[in-house]
């Protein structure tokens, strides 16, 4: 595992590291079956915290260190973690927040040391090791866990502006990791980039597919992860041979990155996931990039990755319609079906459901939303991806939209009905709607239409500087539009389609 | 306010800003914290800049400890185009 500019370890270290962690979580009296949650940003410690806490046979609950922490708290007291661990400046912010949801007690915090050069989880937990001794005679195996059993909780946007939390399985990870194996064909030697933030489920990919395989794993940070000069030096000096991330990602790359200047000959795998990959982008890429193979892989949270395509070697120049989703993984099955759940004709619009061992159990603590989610019909669950496709020849899928009010920004879900639920938090918001509306240059361009309550004065900056405090940045609107009244339907239910023109 | 941070305010409040009053923008307003330019903003405003100054920014300049407003980012351009 490599930090670049920072620490890098072997896996003996990584082993031996992740035991400590272990036997801190069972000393605080964590079980199988917990939840261990972590607001931490990326680096070795991190990574240690979240194999740790699956070797204590606990699931692991990332939340996002750079969204507000009232959201991180919601969270984690949503799914009752038994410990935290966190970076120091989030300590207090999440603490305060937590005791504000009422529970108490409040789990056992486990602050990071803010200095220590890459050794900071060591300090903690010497630190710990020193004021509260672990016992002696602790057992010094790996807790046992059955495929069934969680092994991390993955929290995605809501439409009532609550997240909720995708629960997965060792059998959802493995059986996913397994294909990711009989495709990609890791080796030792290859170099994994870690772009991905630990609760995006990319990153289910980044993190044990190459633990699988015994090959080296190269953590990008957040900072380093938006910054396209230092983020393509690193790629090229890293030698990294497979790169996974959003289309977003790539095209920064493109445009700002200045790809000329450096040598990408390990990179062998350009895999990518989120959102539609725009064409012109992709050739774009490819002109700098035109030695790996590229695979456009699609599937929601609740499935991981559930379908596949490799784009050809060269893009034709005439092309504009963005490839297809592809071909069902191999270990799942697929259906198109109706608003009836009865499949479509080939080549008919309908949305797409998933079975198999990669499928989610469910939602934590939302039995509604369950029943919702699945088709059940002969026998088996069908996840309900909410996605249109049409099955163009045998198999072959390509994505046709959403049905519902859920959009993709920067390869992120974004339920926009959670966008208005944070900013009619704000006092001086009567009523507000938000849309998404296609932009050439953005891909899509989030505008929020509010209207205020009477006596105040809404600003543009002041609603941006609020929306920060309540949602994460990528759920910030581009615009924001003050109106006397939101324009209403014949049956006085908000006119979405007037707001949008 | 002097010619650069007026270019740079306009191209603020144009780009990112749409309907907002431009007395709400100041040239000390800060610009990360307040959510008025995010990372992909950022960019796009440091492409804008080196475009329009004829000037060259490296990864070090996009940081946003290096600058919190339209005064500050106004200082750095200048610097850059007196080749500093």
């Amino acid at each position: 595992m490599v930090e670049p500019g920072g620490r890098s370890v072997s896996y003996q270290e990584l082993d031996a590291l992740t035991d400590r962690v272990r036997d801190r979580l069972r000393h605080l009296g964590v079980q199988p079956g917990d939840r261990v949650g972590l607001m931490m940003h990326k680096t070795v410690d991190s990574l240690a915290v979240i194999l740790g806490a699956l070797k204590a046979g606990a699931a692991y609950v990332p939340v996002d260190a750079e969204a507000p922490a009232a959201r991180c708290a919601y969270i984690l007291n949503d799914c009752g973690v038994s410990a935290v661990f966190c970076d120091a400046e989030v300590a207090d912010p999440l603490r305060s927040e937590l005791e504000q949801l009422g529970r108490a007690p409040l789990p056992p915090m486990l602050v990071l040391p803010e200095a220590g050069a890459g050794h900071r989880l060591d300090a903690l937990l010497d630190r710990e090791d020193a004021t509260d001794p672990i016992a002696s005679g602790m057992p010094a195996e790996d807790a046992e866990v059955g495929p069934d059993d969680l092994a991390y909780i993955l929290y995605t946007s809501g439409s009532t502006g609550r997240p909720k939390g995708v629960m997965l399985t060792h059998r959802n990870a493995i059986s996913y990791v397994d294909w990711c194996g009989d495709i990609f064909r890791p080796t030792e030697e290859d170099r994994f980039s870690s772009h991905a933030p630990f609760h995006f489920d990319l990153s289910i990919l980044d993190l044990y597919v190459p633990l699988a395989h015994g090959a080296t794993l190269v953590l990008i940070g957040e900072t380093l992860g938006k910054e396209p000069l230092a983020l393509a030096e690193a790629i090229a000096e890293q030698r990294i041979s497979v790169w996974y991330s959003t289309p977003s990602i790539l095209n920064l790359l493109t445009q700002y990155g200045k790809l000329d200047r450096y040598d990408y000959g390990a990179l062998r795998l350009v895999l990518f996931a989120g959102e539609v990959f725009p064409v012109a982008q992709l050739r774009q890429l490819k002109a700098h990039w035109p030695e790996p193979r590229y695979f456009n892989l699609y599937g929601p949270t609740e499935t991981n990755v559930c379908t596949y395509y490799e784009v050809p070697r060269v893009v034709p120049e005439d092309r504009t319609e963005p490839y297809p989703i592809g071909w069902t993984c191999e270990h799942l099955d697929t259906r198109v079906v109706d608003v009836d759940g009865r499949d479509v004709e080939q080549g008919e619009e309908g949305e797409l459901v998933v079975t198999g061992p990669g499928v989610m159990v469910g939602y934590w603590n939302l039995p509604e939303q369950n029943e919702r989610a699945f088709l059940r019909d002969d026998g088996r669950a069908w996840y309900r991806t909410g996605d249109l496709v049409v099955e163009e020849e045998d198999g072959l899928y390509v994505f046709h939209g959403r049905r519902d009010r859920m959009v993709k920004r920067r390869g992120y879900r974004v339920e926009l009905g959670e966008i208005e639920a944070g900013l009619s938090n704000h006092r001086g918001v009567k009523e507000v709607a938000v849309v998404a509306v296609p932009d050439g240059r953005a891909g899509l361009r989030i505008r929020a239409a509010l209207a205020a309550r009477d006596g105040h004065k809404l600003s543009v900056i002041e609603m941006k500087q609020y929306s920060m405090t309540v949602l994460p940045p990528y759920m910030v609107p581009d615009v924001f539009q003050f109106l006397e009244a939101l324009p209403r339907t014949s049956t006085d239910k908000i006119d979405y389609q007037a707001l949008k023109l | 306010m002097n010619d650069t941070q007026q270019t740079i305010k306009t191209y603020i409040l144009e780009t990112f800003l749409p309907g907002e009053d431009a007395a709400a923008l100041s040239t000390t307003t800060p610009l990360r914290s307040t959510g008025i330019l995010d990372s992909l903003a950022t960019l796009d405003l440091v492409s804008f800049l080196e475009e329009r100054f004829q000037i060259e920014l490296g990864a070090q300049d996009v940081d946003p400890s290096r600058w919190e407003n339209i005064e500050e980012l106004s200082a750095l351009v200048e610097r850059k185009r007196n080749g500093r």
